[in-house]
């Protein structure tokens, strides 16, 4: 069974190191670069001719943390980076006699996103307890969707380009098993030197949307484009604010290897990778971990493997040695969760008390790969442009405000957008947001530009004034430096004379010859 | 007029004729407690909140704005309800002096409508057990060990050794708040009951003892034993008052999701003439080989009652009732394994002082913080929950459960209204024999007429019904149909009204009391 969408099967001659990051807008280096790491050492030798390829398979496990007010059971209010243990509520601690209640936000989020991933809505699904003792998981079990999730057999189309090529782009396509509704744990600070534990409860009990990927991925490339794509479909919703950064999405990757024609390898479970970058890159290590070990007549363990970003390697995680049996139970506390349709929708309900999936189908805002045949129909741009739009927060909303103050032609504006304000934006490490040219103040530059008052090389140079943040119009800096083009024959005739009479043995000599 | 008739009729309105002052009830009861120490029926009393409790309700009935007919009525609760700043400790080392931040939803309703809150009662760890004997506090004694009825018909031993060791425990496990309404400490008490707790004790100390249908009174702040069979139980001195209690205790809580969606109208309930129409079932399983024969022939006479009075009595079959036991040990522990999972030292309650590793820590706080009981639950619970024995065990129970359940679907449907049966095997046994046996074996046996009911979530009732040839009481149990409370506690207070079931003759009490009861004396102990 060949892994769907899966291009390319790897092979042992594959070099590492080879693979340099480009300077495309392209976040996703190619290629091996964890050498430090690899036990043996140096490159890898040779392969021996005749070896059959290996293919590799990624699936991915995504927890997104949900974007609501209140925890997933209890009243207590999510925040980021808030003083420790002051987001608890009694359930939160699990002080004895507490109850679960849902959050409604917390479902409607989770049925936006099992829609917008082309996913079925369960009408009925079921909590489970999942036990295991952790300091940081106050009751000795997380609530979570075992058995019925509330969404399933969705898929999630990405693109991503080949060879770091943007012009040539393919979409993939990879099945989504499930979204189940769960609690976050909270977390343990362990310090050494005082060897103790402490606790902070304030993300305990946080609601999570795990997204369930099927292993339909072949590279750390594709898994990184599919997380992206996914980042993406989460902030249009805002079913989440998926910043990896802040633990908001947090990825696991089940990664194996196998021949053409065979059974899967045993796979491994990739943790603590905190970047889309580092997500690549502790895939593809991995890997080519795999397929060295194997070639060398060693065996894949079952085991989760932390990501190490300083090293760019994976090492086995210690504490989840040994076989966890989690005892999984029914939610005996939470009745079973019920949606409705437009169809099943009970006339006499309080409106309060249900969830129509319809009604929440229809208010689904348009999804980035909607957004970006829009701006490819409407504006005329590549679609690869659209692409970029779409992935800086505010950018594509930016080049659509700019269009509208502007006579020139989208498709002129966009290489201002991306060549220009884009790069300076990355030199700066700026958002577009924190641009310190607003879309009218470029737009400005633009109809200058486009009526033939300046040209090109002076439109860089005015933007080059107007990066440094002076209130002053693109207008007032091309008067002040005197970039105007010149319109009057007559002005352009006498600055020539003036030019030739000044130069009177220059003149001669041309003339001559 | 008798306390023991009612609180609506009698105490009620002797509190807003102004007979009797909230202050007054209250300093009785806790006289009583204190000399009624010795059945070790409360763990934590409450003294000072009661107090300022009872002298705000005064007020209440100064002004003539009581909050209704509880204002001022004091009452017990199970020491596994949570009370805010009042110990919660579920007579286990792992929560002694546990103090909760907020109160259990029932506790909050009573608080509400103005009850004094007189204390914590005993019960066995986290209410695992059924004679309220294996608790870290120590066993409660039956009040009726210590009543004319009983010493007069047991056998006199020699006199010193009488007292010790004839004793008779309460059942279990809510075997304090059984005592403490059986003593006249207080008028009502919260028990719960998961597989009888409130019923067995009530029926073993003679008095009135309601498990009401799952979900309609809310078990938020109750700390769980099975989430999916627990129930607020409610014991009281007659069927009336139990009605007065659900009245006050039912509906929806945000706070529970298990709970009914509707609000509960409050019923008073009427006085039953005719019976003719109603349709009583006998099930013949309940007809257990380990039945005393004494019982059997309450059972039957009680049949006959219903029989002669005009009503239809039937003989029907619950036929899954002999693996109720067996089904309920394995969903029972396999709970019992997950909800004591949070007892971890960590966040409240026993942390040892073993410091080598978490997991260490852990493992000596549970060790020390639970009984062999509860371990012991624990252990099979987990065992059960195991990937390679869930489904044949944990959904195996689940699917007898369900036959069970069915079993009385399709009893009701045949056109029976209430189910007529014996609440224990036998009246209550002495305590050194009780211990004879272990936990696990006693649970068993005498949650086996009981705990169907928690299985099927259906309302079931004990109602004192005799004494047994010991002087010991003994009570029958009603099961109604889901959320007809109604039915069941007007067919309850007809049997009531025709047993006339004996009050208690505590001549010990009456002797360290005789100042302060006066009130009660004629009525209560007559």
């Amino acid at each position: 069974v060949a892994a769907r969408g899966c291009g390319g099967v790897w092979r042992r001659a594959r070099q590492r190191g080879a693979g340099q990051p480009g300077p495309g807008p392209s976040p996703f280096p190619r290629g091996q670069r964890a050498v430090a790491c690899n036990a043996k050492g140096g490159a890898v030798p040779a392969g021996k001719s005749g070896l059959a390829p290996w293919v590799p398979v990624v699936g991915l496990e995504i927890h997104a943390q949900i974007s609501s007010n209140s925890k997933l059971f209890s009243g207590s209010q999510v925040q980021f980076a808030a003083p420790p243990n002051s987001l608890v509520s009694f359930f939160d601690a699990s002080l004895p006699g507490t109850l679960p209640v849902l959050n409604r936000r917390c479902v409607e989020a989770a049925v936006m996103t099992g829609l917008a991933l082309n996913c079925s809505i369960n009408k009925k699904s079921l909590f489970d307890r999942k036990h295991y003792f952790y300091a940081d998981l106050p009751a000795g079990y997380q609530i979570t969707q075992q058995r019925v999730p509330i969404a399933v057999n969705g898929s999630l189309s990405y693109s991503l380009c080949i060879d770091n090529k943007m012009s040539q782009m393919v979409t993939k396509t990879v099945r989504i098993k499930q979204i189940q509704l769960e609690q976050d744990s909270g977390k343990s600070l362990h310090d050494d030197t005082r060897s103790q534990t402490l606790v902070d409860l304030n993300r305990a009990g946080v609601g999570l949307m795990e997204v369930v990927m099927e292993p339909d991925m072949c590279c750390g490339e594709e898994a990184a484009a599919a997380v992206r794509e996914l980042q993406l479909i989460l902030q249009t919703l805002g079913s989440s604010q998926a910043v990896m950064a802040e633990g908001q999405l947090r990825v696991d990757a089940n990664v194996s290897v196998h021949h053409p024609g065979e059974p899967y390898g045993v796979r491994t479970e990739v943790k603590n990778i905190n970047s889309i970058r580092f997500l690549a890159k502790a895939i593809d290590y991995e890997i080519q971990r795999q397929i060295e070990e194997l070639e060398n007549g060693g065996t894949i363990l079952n085991e989760t493997r932390a990501f190490d970003s300083k090293l760019g390697c994976t090492v086995p995680m210690r504490d989840k040695e040994g076989k966890q049996d989690y005892r999984f139970m029914p939610e005996p506390n939470l009745p079973p969760l019920i949606l409705y349709d437009a169809k099943s929708l009970p006339a006499n309900m309080n409106h309060q008390q249900v969830i129509n999936i319809d009604w929440i189908h229809e208010r689904l805002p348009d999804l980035p790969s909607v957004k970006r045949k829009k701006l490819v129909e409407q504006y005329g741009i590549l679609p690869e442009h659209s692409f970029t739009l779409l992935n800086e927060d505010g950018l594509a909303e930016f080049f659509e405000s700019v269009v509208k103050e502007t006579q020139m032609k989208p498709k002129k504006v966009i290489g201002w957008i991306l060549k220009d304000l884009l790069s300076y934006l990355k030199q700066h490490s700026l958002t577009v947001k924190e641009s310190p040219v607003s879309s009218f103040l470029l737009a400005d530059l633009l109809n200058l530009l486009e009526k033939k008052e300046i040209s090109s090389t002076a439109a860089k140079q005015v933007l080059a004034e107007l990066w440094k943040g002076e209130v002053k119009t693109p207008l007032e800096i091309v008067k002040e430096q005197k970039l105007e083009l010149l319109q009057d024959q007559k002005e352009l005739e006498q600055i020539c004379q003036a030019v030739i009479d000044g130069h009177e043995n220059e003149v001669i000599m041309m003339v001559l010859g | 007029a008798a306390l023991n008739d009612g609180l609506r009729s009698q105490v009620s309105a002797a509190l807003k004729e102004g007979r009797v002052a909230p202050t007054e009830l209250c300093q009785r009861c806790l006289a009583l407690i204190k000399s009624t120490k010795f059945l070790n029926a409360y763990i934590t009393v409450a003294e000072e909140t009661a107090l300022k409790q009872a002298e705000e309700s005064e007020e209440r009935y100064k002004r003539g704005q009581p909050l209704g007919i509880l204002d001022g009525i004091p009452i017990a609760v199970k020491d596994n309800f949570n009370t805010a700043g009042i110990e919660t400790t579920c007579a286990s080392n792992m929560l002694k002096g546990y103090i909760s931040p907020y109160n259990a939803t029932v506790v909050q309703k009573l608080l509400d409508q103005g009850a004094v809150l007189l204390g914590k009662t005993n019960l066995d760890e986290f209410a695992m057990g059924s004679g309220s004997t294996d608790g870290v506090f120590g066993p409660v004694r039956n009040p009726w060990s210590y009543s004319k009825q009983y010493k007069e018909k047991s056998v006199p031993k020699s006199h010193s050794e009488d007292e010790e060791s004839n004793w008779v425990i309460t059942g279990g496990s809510s075997g304090g708040s059984a005592a403490a309404v059986s003593s006249f400490t207080c008028f009502a008490a919260l028990g719960s009951d998961t597989g009888g707790s409130t019923r067995n004790p009530a029926a073993h100390c003679g008095v009135v003892g309601l498990k009401p249908t799952y979900g309609l009174i809310s078990r938020h702040g109750l700390i769980p034993l099975v989430n999916s069979m627990d129930v607020p139980g409610i014991l009281t001195r007659c069927v009336d008052d139990a009605a007065v209690l659900l009245g006050s205790l039912a509906g929806h809580d945000p706070k529970d999701s298990t709970t009914i969606q509707d609000d509960f109208k409050p019923f008073e309930l009427p006085n039953l003439t005719d019976v003719s129409k109603l349709s009583i079932g006998i099930p013949k399983e309940y007809h257990a080989p380990e039945l005393s024969s004494e019982i059997l022939a309450l059972w039957s006479k009680a049949a006959d009652l219903f029989k002669n009075a005009g009503a239809k009595v039937v003989e029907v079959s619950l036929p899954h009732t002999p693996y109720s036991i067996v089904c309920y040990h394995v969903l029972c522990t396999a709970e019992v394994a997950s909800n004591m999972a949070r007892f971890d030292g960590l966040e409240y309650g026993h942390r040892s002082d073993v410091k080598d590793s978490t997991e260490s820590m852990y493992a000596a706080t549970r060790r020390e913080g639970f009984n062999d009981v509860v371990r012991g639950r624990i252990l099979s619970g987990n065992y059960f929950l195991l990937k390679q024995n869930y489904e044949k065990y944990f959904v195996k129970a689940q699917k007898v459960r369900r036959l069970i359940a069915n079993d009385f679907v399709k009893v009701f449907r045949s056109g029976v209204d209430i189910l007529l049966t014996p609440t224990t095997l036998s009246d209550a046994a002495p305590y050194t024999e009780f211990i004879q046996e272990d936990n696990r074996t006693r649970s068993a046996q005498d949650d086996i007429l009981t705990q169907a009911a928690n299985m099927a979530g259906l309302p079931a009732i004990s109602v004192p019904t005799a004494l047994s040839e010991r002087g010991l009481p003994v009570g029958l149990q009603f099961i109604g149909r889901s959320f007809q409370e109604k039915q069941l506690l007007t067919v309850a207070k007809w049997f009531e009204k025709q047993v006339q079931f004996p009050v208690i003759q505590l001549e010990e009490v009456k002797r360290h009391d005789s100042d302060v009861f006066q009130h009660q004396k004629s009525a209560s102990f007559s």
